[in-house]
C-alpha cells in the first residue's frame, strides 16, 4: 500500500506510513483477537469441567484384585494390593529406575494403589497383573510397569499416572 | 440510492415489531438493570428471584437447561451452591448391581424437575404440563416484561367473558384464560432475608429478573465485550478512512 | 514457456510464484493487474462485504457443528449447551444467526445496486445468472440452517416451506415424502437438512468463484453504465479497491456487532426459543425477514399451485431481466422514467415484505396482492415498455471525460470516489 499512489512531499509520505502502519496493526490485533473465541471453544466446556470427579465404592474390591472404573473418559485403575505386592514395590524404590519415585509416594494408603489406566507411551490400556514385574504389561509397545505402577521395561518414558483422589471414608474414594 | 438503504432499515424497523405483540393490552414497561447497552443483572434481585423460583413455581415448572453450578455466576458462593443442590434429591445410577438410586444433587447436576417427564407433569395438571422455564424469558414477546404483567395480571373476569372449569382469567395472557391458577398471590409468600418488602409486585418483579438471567446467562460478558469491540471498529474505520483518502488523493 | 507467465521474480515468492503462479492470478484478479473503472461508488463495496459475509457463515457454521447434534431429541438441548456452556458458544451462535441476516442485507443492497445501475445487460448477463444461482442456493441453505435448532419455528417453517412442494400436480406428494424421509418432519429430515447445510455453503463458495470469473471478463460496471473507452478510465484494483473494501468492511462490522452484541435476537423469533412440537401449532408461521417478501407472494394467491408457482416465478424472472428491459442504456443515471419506477418498485418490495409479516387477512391481504400484482406488472409490462418509449438523457462520452454529454454529468462523475 505504502508504494503506490504516491503524491510526492515528505510530508505526505510520512502521514501516510503512520497511517497504513496504525491500520495495519489495528487489523493485526483485531484478527488476532478474533481467532481467539475460534480456538477457545475447543476447549473443555463449562459442563465438562463440571463433571470432573467421580466416586467409586471399593468395599468389594479384595486384596490381589484391581477394578477399572472410568473417569473423565479415561480408565482409572484401583488395585488393592497383597502384602508381597506391597513389599516388592518397596524394596524396587532402591533399584535403577527409568522415572525414579518411591512407592510411598504414590499411594495414599499402602494397599490402595490409584492409578491412571493409559500407558504413557501412547495411551493404550495396560493390562493388570502381567509383564515381568506382575504389574501392569502394555500389549501394545511392551511397556512392563511394577505393582507400584512404575515404569520398568519398555519404551513408556514415565510412571503411569496418580490422578488427585481422597478417601472419603473406608470404603469409598473420590477421584478428581 | 441512498434511499435504498433507508427504505431497506425503515422495512426492518417495521417487520421487526411486526411480529410482536399481537392483541392484549399493552405490557407495563418496566426499568430493568439488565436493559441497555451497560446492562448488567442485578444479584440481589435475581438472587430473590431464584428463591421465588425454589420455592413457588419448582413446585410445578422444571427449569431443565440451568445447572445448579450456574447460580454461582449470580453471586452465591462454592459453598452455598453446594448446599442449594445437595437439598435436592436426584436419581442416578445404574450402581455395580444395575440398580438405578437416589442421591443429593451435586452443583454439575441440572436443576431438578418437578415431575419425571412430560405427561407425569401434564396428567398431575389437568392435562396440560406446566412449561420449562429455563428459556422462559427469551421465549415470548416482551420478555420480563411480559412475565412480570402475566404474574401480576390475575383479576376478576369481565361479566361477558366465561371462565371455564381449571381456567383463570389473566389479562395479559393471549386469551386471557390461563390453566396457572394465580402462583404469587399474597404479600410474604416468600420471606427475603435481605429486608426486601415481598409484595405481589416485587416478587414477580425479581422472579421476572431470575428468568431473564436464566434464558441468557451470558448477558453481561456479551454486553462488555461488544463495547470494546465497537470502540475497536470506530477506531479502525477512522484509521481506513484515512488511508483510503491518502490512498486516492492523487486521483482527484 | 507455457502457463501463466510470473509477475514476481524475487525472493521467496517468487520462487513459489515461478512454480505455482498464486501470486500473479490473484494479483490478476483482487491487485494491481486488475484495472476497475475509477468512478466505482460505495454501493459497489457490496460485492466484497457479500463475500465477507460467506466467509463468516463457513467458519462459525464449522465452528458451530463441532457442538451441535442433528437429533430430534438432542438438536434444542445442543444449541443450548453451546449457549451456556462452550467456551464463546453464545458469540459463535449469535454471530452465525445474525450473519445470515447480514448476509441477505448485504446481497439485497447487491441486488438492488445491479438492478439500478443495469449490471445485468450485455455482456453480463452470464454474471447476472450466476448471482441468481448463488441467490437461490442461499435462500436453500438459510431455510435449512433456520431448521437446525429445532425450536417452534423450525419444525413448522420446515413443515410448510417443504409442504409447499405438494402443490406439483401427481408427483408432489411423492416429493414431499422424500424431502422428509418419513411421513411428516421428523429425525430424517432433520439430518438432511444438517447435512446440506454444511454443504450447500462450499457449493456457494463455488459459484462465487465462477461469479468472479464472469466478472473479470468484461471488469466491472461502473455508475455511468458506460464502457472504459481506454487506461485513463481505470485504476488497478490494488490499492484503491482494497482499501476501499477494507474501509467498508470496518463500518459493516461495526453494523454488525451492534446486532449481535445488543439486539442478538432481535430478527429472530421468540418462538423459536420453545422445542419443536409436532402437537402445537405456533399461532402465527412466519419465516425469517428476508422470505418475507416471497412469502407474501405466496399467499397472496388463493391457489395453492399458483401460489407456489408465482412466488418461484419472482425469482425465476430474474434470469429473463436482461431481456425484459429493453433500453440499452444501463444506468438510471441517465434513464428518468426507469429512475422512478426503479424507486416505486422498491417500495413495492418493502411493501411485500412488511405484509408478509402480518397475517394474511383484512388490509394486508389486500395489500399483499397489490404487491404481488406490481412486482409483475414491473418486470413484465413496465419495463419492456419503459425501455421503448423512455428518452435517455445523453451519455458521457467516457469515464474520465464526461462533460462532453453536457448536463450534469460532471458532478456525478466526480462525486462517486468522494461520497
Amino acid at each position: 500500500m505504502a508504494t503506490s499512489g504516491s503524491n510526492g512531499g515528505a510530508d505526505g509520505v510520512v502521514r501516510r506510513d503512520f497511517l497504513t502502519i496504525a491500520a495495519g496493526a489495528f487489523t493485526a490485533v483485531g484478527v488476532a483477537a478474533a481467532i481467539w473465541p475460534f480456538v477457545h471453544q475447543m476447549n473443555p466446556s463449562a459442563d465438562v469441567l463440571a463433571l470432573s470427579s467421580t466416586e467409586v465404592d471399593i468395599s468389594k474390591v479384595q486384596a490381589g484384585q484391581a477394578i477399572t472404573v472410568l473417569w473423565r473418559g479415561k480408565p482409572v485403575f484401583v488395585r488393592h494390593r497383597t502384602e508381597a505386592e506391597i513389599d516388592a514395590a518397596r524394596r524396587d524404590d532402591t533399584a535403577s529406575l527409568p522415572d525414579p519415585q518411591k512407592d510411598a509416594d504414590r499411594v495414599k494408603k499402602a494397599e490402595w494403589l490409584i492409578t491412571l489406566g493409559v500407558c504413557t507411551h501412547l495411551g493404550c490400556v495396560p493390562l493388570a497383573f502381567q509383564g515381568d514385574y506382575k504389574g501392569w504389561f502394555c500389549p501394545c509397545h511392551g511397556s512392563h510397569y511394577d505393582t507400584s505402577g512404575r515404569i520398568r521395561k519398555g519404551p513408556a518414558p514415565r510412571n503411569l499416572e496418580v490422578p488427585q483422589y481422597a478417601f472419603l471414608n473406608d470404603t469409598r474414594v473420590k477421584i478428581g | 440510492m441512498l434511499r435504498i438503504v433507508f427504505a431497506t432499515v425503515a422495512a426492518l424497523a417495521i417487520a421487526a415489531p411486526a411480529y410482536a405483540a399481537e392483541g392484549g393490552p399493552e405490557l407495563p414497561k418496566l426499568k430493568w438493570s439488565f436493559n441497555g447497552a451497560f446492562g448488567t443483572f442485578d444479584r440481589g434481585e435475581v438472587q430473590r428471584g431464584f428463591q421465588v423460583y425454589k420455592e413457588v413455581c419448582a413446585a410445578c415448572h422444571s427449569m431443565h437447561y440451568v445447572s445448579y453450578r450456574n447460580l454461582a455466576d449470580i453471586g452465591f458462593t462454592e459453598a452455598e451452591v453446594k448446599a442449594i443442590a445437595a437439598a435436592n434429591e436426584v436419581t442416578a445410577g445404574p450402581n455395580d448391581d444395575g440398580e438405578m438410586f437416589q442421591r443429593p444433587a451435586l452443583p454439575s447436576d441440572r436443576f431438578k424437575s418437578p415431575y419425571a417427564n412430560s405427561k407425569a407433569a401434564a396428567a398431575a395438571n389437568n392435562g396440560k404440563a406446566p412449561p420449562d422455564l429455563s428459556l422462559m424469558a427469551k421465549a415470548r414477546n416482551g420478555g420480563a416484561d411480559y412475565i412480570h404483567a402475566l404474574l401480576t395480571g390475575y383479576e376478576k373476569a369481565p361479566a361477558d367473558v366465561q371462565v371455564p372449569e381449571g381456567g383463570n382469567y389473566n389479562k395479559y395472557f393471549p386469551g386471557h384464560i390461563i390453566a396457572m391458577p394465580q402462583p404469587i398471590a399474597s404479600e410474604g409468600q416468600v420471606s427475603y432475608e435481605d429486608g426486601t418488602k415481598p409484595t405481589v409486585d416485587q416478587m414477580s418483579r425479581d422472579v421476572s429478573a431470575f428468568l431473564m438471567w436464566a434464558a441468557e446467562p451470558k448477558l453481561e460478558a456479551r454486553h462488555a465485550m461488544g463495547l470494546k469491540v465497537i470502540i475497536f471498529l470506530v477506531i479502525m474505520s477512522f484509521l481506513f478512512y484515512g488511508v483510503k483518502r491518502r490512498v486516492w488523493a492523487d486521483l482527484h | 514457456m507455457s502457463g501463466i507467465h510470473s509477475k514476481f521474480n524475487k525472493g521467496i515468492i517468487g520462487w513459489i510464484d515461478y512454480r505455482l503462479p498464486i501470486f500473479t492470478i490473484l494479483d490478476d484478479m483482487v491487485g494491481t493487474g486488475y484495472p476497475t473503472p475509477r468512478n466505482l461508488n460505495y454501493w459497489w463495496n457490496f460485492g466484497s462485504l457479500a463475500g465477507l459475509c460467506l466467509v463468516i457463515q463457513i467458519v462459525t457454521g464449522i465452528v458451530l457443528a463441532m457442538h451441535y447434534t442433528p437429533h430430534v431429541d438432542l438438536a434444542f438441548a445442543s444449541v443450548e449447551h453451546i449457549m451456556r456452556d462452550v467456551n464463546y458458544g453464545w458469540l459463535l451462535r449469535y454471530v452465525h444467526a445474525n450473519g445470515a441476516s447480514m448476509f441477505f442485507v448485504v446481497v439485497y443492497i447487491h441486488i438492488f445496486r445491479g438492478l439500478y445501475f443495469g449490471s445485468y445487460k450485455s455482456p453480463r448477463e452470464v454474471l447476472w445468472f450466476l448471482g441468481i444461482i448463488i441467490f437461490l442456493l442461499m435462500m436453500a441453505t438459510a431455510f435449512m440452517g433456520y431448521v437446525l435448532p429445532w425450536g417452534q419455528m423450525s419444525f413448522w417453517g420446515a413443515t410448510v416451506i417443504t409442504n409447499l412442494f405438494s402443490a406439483i400436480p401427481v408427483v408432489g406428494d411423492y416429493i414431499v415424502t422424500l424431502l422428509w424421509g418419513g411421513f411428516s418432519v421428523d429425525n430424517p429430515t432433520l439430518n438432511r437438512f444438517f447435512s446440506l447445510h454444511y454443504l450447500l455453503p462450499f457449493a456457494i463458495a463455488a459459484v462465487v468463484v465462477l461469479h468472479i470469473l464472469a466478472l473479470h471478463q468484461h471488469g466491472s460496471n461502473n455508475p455511468l453504465g458506460i464502457d472504459a473507452n481506454g487506461p485513463q478510465d481505470k485504476i488497478p484494483f490494488h490499492p484503491y479497491y482494497t482499501v476501499k473494501d477494507l474501509f467498508g468492511i470496518a463500518v459493516f462490522l461495526i453494523f454488525f456487532s451492534a446486532l449481535v452484541f445488543y439486539a442478538p435476537n432481535m430478527l429472530g423469533e421468540v418462538d423459536n426459543y420453545i422445542e419443536a412440537n409436532p402437537l402445537v401449532t405456533p399461532a402465527h408461521i412466519v419465516p425469517e425477514w428476508y422470505f418475507l417478501p416471497f412469502y407474501a407472494i405466496l399467499r397472496s394467491i388463493p391457489d395453492k399451485l399458483f401460489g407456489v408457482l408465482a412466488m418461484f416465478g419472482s425469482i425465476l424472472l430474474l434470469f429473463v431481466l436482461p431481456w425484459l428491459d429493453t433500453s440499452r442504456v444501463r444506468s438510471a443515471r441517465f434513464r428518468p422514467v426507469f429512475k422512478v419506477f426503479f424507486y416505486v418498485f422498491i417500495a413495492d418490495c418493502v411493501l411485500l415484505l412488511v405484509c408478509g409479516g402480518k397475517p394474511p387477512e383484512g388490509i394486508w391481504l389486500i395489500l399483499g396482492r397489490i404487491g404481488t400484482a406490481y412486482y409483475f406488472i414491473h418486470f413484465l409490462i413496465l419495463l419492456p415498455v419503459i425501455g421503448f418509449w423512455e428518452r435517455p438523457l445523453p451519455l458521457p462520452k467516457s469515464i474520465s471525460e464526461p462533460v462532453l454529454g453536457g448536463g450534469k454529468p460532471a458532478a456525478a462523475v466526480a462525486a462517486p470516489a468522494k461520497e
